[in-house]
């Protein structure tokens, strides 16, 4: 894993001090709400519905069991002993005091955390794939180029004050883990000639105008990368609309302009760009790629895992994934309980995460953008001691892209801008298909909720999708089909009028039932989906 | 009925106005009527209360109870965790 250096360590320093005194300037009423709201909200602070929220970085969803056990710390000792993992790999916390806030700071400093750049018209999170370094298809490690791009964004002067976000994600291999073209700006790896480089595709995203990202750049070599990417957020900078918050992001720019346009801007840019010498030496990669060096893998380990425990034996078919490194797997956690808060985990869980990441694997853990977590480096020899430790925990759930491993938003049991709740619906939709056998029957499913048109619950890219809507007063649940966030990527769409509560869980079961009657062998709900079309789903969902 | 909320600067807890002062219990809340603007103008300058705000309400046994789901929400803490919120009585789905 990545360590600070004396400039990253210092300059998280001294912005955690910064952070105390204008907090202190707050508290003493020299400064007003709308003085301190951006200060505040460039360190991760929200006002929420409930109370403040702290929304903590956790730069390409890896950390380490120190970190991890931190995050445990500060659920423990500041909030209600619980955090909550987003869709961004970060973690949240909903119920911060002001005056802890600086605290809570200077405690994430000491293990090389901060809340920075979580808000605002910035570069957020660089977010990656949860494998990375472990998956046998990637061309690449992503994680030294997510970290290189983390260190060029940190404190940017120039894409400080973007005309809106901007969430940028790096993966490595064909099979996306990460909705990479659902992203501003998403870099695929690739190795062309037997040199490195990147596909990119700019102008993605969710929200109230979904789009896939077209491709921008089909092979950019990873020498030039930061200068093209520099190259890319000046375009935006420059003509990114700044009028209408609706209509700012880089999606509408380039929809607007035109592919074609914006490349041959770029084009034009990086020409200029690619004379300033902002890419880093040879030996700076160099320095940055020896953080992610393999760990030291026991050689000659049995690839053989006894199976004799049925549940065990579920949860690794369903929770465990092959890794590139024989006698080792990689490990899914699902924070998805049935009953439970999607992306929700206790002090006591996220310390016995910790636990496990330095017992069993390589101290290292990863948060997914599904909001479960990851031990990517575990030996398959004790695979059955991580997994009776999960169950003692309650976090052994067998059910990782089944219907129930369920993405949802906050939703409006937290979130000020939420128009309805997801989480009871999530909790619902586990509860009717709660039944494990019926879950695997179903197979692969991926079912994402969210509570307002932000989408953070990425419910486009949902095979089902769910969104919350306010109407006149009352929750009520639009119903969308066939997205995905996956290689195959796809919007969902509406297929009628809305649910409410209740109903558009019948509305769900009655879409699932109609794939199981319909499907041919192999075919995942998706498949059928796009095979029958949507006509068919909507006759079985409305009558 | 027009009552009144905010957060406490400090904790950020969700408050109401009482007519002299700010509590947590949605359930003492008062009606504003007029005078919420006003109210809130010298709340605010006088640093006990934050991002304050009106909220349309109705009377009911247990207090007033905001129209909107929204705030009743607000008042009554997430619906999924009621070990955490402070004001249970509040109904959330129909007022």
């Amino acid at each position: 894993m990545y360590q600070y250096d004396k400039f990253d360590q210092a300059i998280v320093d001294a912005r955690v001090e910064e952070f105390r005194d204008q907090v202190n300037r707050r508290i003493n009423g020299e400064m007003t709400e709308d003085q301190f709201k951006p200060l505040r909200l460039m360190n991760g602070l929200y006002l929420q519905l409930h109370a403040y929220m702290l929304r903590v970085a956790i730069p390409y969803g890896t950390l380490s069991g120190k970190q991890m056990r931190m995050l445990g710390h500060i659920a423990r000792k500041y909030d209600r002993d619980y955090g909550h993992f987003t869709t961004r790999q970060n973690i949240q916390y909903n119920w911060i005091k002001l005056e802890d806030t600086p605290d809570i700071l200077a405690d994430l400093a000491s293990v090389e955390m901060h809340a920075i750049q979580t808000s605002g018209n910035c570069i957020r999170n660089i977010s990656s794939d949860q494998y990375a370094g472990a998956a046998a298809d990637e061309v690449a490690d992503p994680r030294p180029w997510a970290e290189l791009l983390r260190q060029w964004s940190t404190f940017h002067p120039e894409f400080s004050y973007l005309p809106r976000k901007f969430k940028i994600a790096v993966i490595a291999s064909q099979e996306d883990r990460a909705a990479m073209r659902l992203h501003d700006i998403g870099l695929e790896l690739v190795m062309r000639d037997g040199v490195l480089g990147a596909r990119v595709f700019v102008g993605g995203g969710m929200g109230r105008t979904p789009m896939i990202a077209p491709e921008i750049a089909e092979f950019v070599k990873a020498d030039d990368l930061l200068s093209y990417l520099e190259a890319c957020l000046r375009v935006y900078n420059r003509y990114g609309r700044r009028d209408n918050a609706y209509k700012a992001r880089i999606k509408i720019l380039i929809h607007e302009l035109g592919a074609d346009e914006y490349r041959r801007q770029v084009a034009e840019e990086f020409a200029h760009v690619k004379t300033l010498g902002i890419d880093p030496p040879l030996a700076e990669l160099e320095r940055i790629s020896a953080y992610f060096a393999p760990p030291a893998y026991e050689q000659g380990l049995s690839d053989e895992i006894d199976r004799s425990n049925p549940a065990f034996a579920h949860w690794v078919d369903q929770n465990v994934k092959a890794h590139k490194q024989p006698g080792y797997a990689i490990v899914n956690i699902s924070l998805k309980p049935v009953g439970g808060i999607p992306g929700d985990a206790s002090s006591d869980q996220i310390d016995l995460m910790a636990d496990l990441a330095e017992k069993y694997g390589f101290d290292e853990l990863r948060v997914t953008h599904a909001q479960n977590i990851v031990l990517p480096f575990v030996a398959k020899r004790d695979l059955f001691t991580v997994w009776q430790a999960l169950d003692a925990a309650g976090i052994a759930n067998a059910n990782l892209d089944l219907v129930t491993d369920i993405i949802a938003c906050p939703g409006l049991d937290y979130c000020s801008l939420a128009n309805a709740r997801s989480i009871p619906v999530a909790q619902k939709i586990a509860e009717r298909f709660a039944d494990a056998e019926r879950q695997r029957d179903i197979g692969e499913l991926k079912l994402k909720i969210s509570g307002c048109i932000n989408a953070c619950g990425h419910h486009h890219a949902g095979h089902i999708g769910i969104l919350g809507v306010d109407k006149k007063g009352v929750e009520n649940y639009q119903l969308t089909l066939g997205g995905s966030g996956a290689e195959d990527v796809s919007i969902g769409k509406i297929t009628g009028p809305g649910f409410d509560e209740d109903g558009i869980v019948d509305a769900v079961e009655r879409a699932v039932e109609k794939y199981r009657a319909v499907r041919v062998e192999g075919e995942r709900f998706i498949d059928t989906y796009r095979r029958v079309g949507a006509d068919s789903f909507k006759e079985a969902i409305y009558g | 009925m027009k009552i009144l909320t905010g957060n406490d600067l400090k904790t950020g807890d969700v408050i109401w106005w009482t007519g002299k002062s700010w509590s947590r219990h949605i359930g003492e809340a008062v009606d504003a009527g007029d005078n919420g603007e006003a109210v809130l103008a010298e709340e605010s300058a006088a640093q006990r209360v934050n991002a304050a705000y009106i909220v349309d309400a109705a009377a009911s046994p247990n207090g007033p109870l905001p129209l909107h789901i929204k705030d009743r929400v607000r008042a009554a803490g997430p619906t999924v965790r009621a070990d955490l919120g402070i004001n249970p009585d509040v109904p959330i789905v129909k007022g």
